[in-house]
């Protein structure tokens, strides 16, 4: 007879490699790059998250001992998959759009894929 | 009836795993392959903690932490290999 902690614990897995399953299938199914750089990013890190509240459910209510671990790697995850978002969708617009094709910015300066950051002429100067 | 979830999970993360393999080798551009070798590590993290369910012990969680760390790593510096055409200036 399960309790409700195994009930628990086992809700959070199935989530997590749901959500993981349908991460990666998205990474096949979409048709072009920026549209697929949405699956593994974001469905993944949630499934990861399921994973890791799964793994600390379990370790607090059957083992009976608290483990922080899982908050570090999720926090690390958390942070940074927006980063890695960030520079592979940087890496797409280097090789494929052209500057005269990407939409005005409404500030000074331009896409930073192409135009420096701001303030690095006052540094060098 | 955690067997059978952690089961369950292990088969969705390894098709995962098997997705990104396919993505990987016919990717058409540089920037999939990197994003398919970001979601492998991801996937593999996932991978190790369930087994660290299983096997009910909390040795993996450091193993996952430096396979997070070297995954984030890696993939910033292959974007920016891929940017800038160097990696450190």
């Amino acid at each position: 007879m399960p309790g409700y902690a195994e009930i628990l614990v086992s809700t959070f897995i199935v989530l997590g490699g749901l959500f993981g399953l349908v991460g990666s299938f998205g990474l096949i199914k979409l048709r072009d790059t920026m549209q697929r750089l949405h699956g593994p990013t974001k469905a993944t890190t949630l499934g990861i998250g399921s994973v890791l509240i799964a793994s600390m459910t379990y370790f607090y209510l059957i083992k009976g001992h608290v483990s922080f671990h899982e908050l570090l790697i999720t926090l690390f995850l958390f942070l940074t998959a927006p980063i890695t978002a960030n520079f592979i969708a940087k890496a797409y617009i280097t090789r494929h759009i052209r500057e005269q094709d990407l939409p005005a910015t409404s500030s000074d300066y331009g896409w930073s894929v192409y135009d420096d950051p701001p303030g690095k002429e006052t540094e060098e100067g | 009836m955690i067997e059978i979830a952690l089961l369950f999970a292990f088969g969705c993360y390894s098709l995962g795993l098997l997705f990104n393999l396919w993505r990987i080798t016919r990717g058409p551009d540089a920037a999939d392959r990197i994003l398919a070798l970001d979601t492998m590590v991801i996937n593999v993290i996932a991978l190790l903690i369930l087994y660290g369910i299983r096997e009910g012990t909390s040795v993996y969680y450091e193993a996952s932490m430096l396979v997070a760390m070297v995954g984030f790593v890696s993939t910033v510096a292959y974007c920016r290999f891929i940017l800038r055409g160097d990696i450190i200036e």
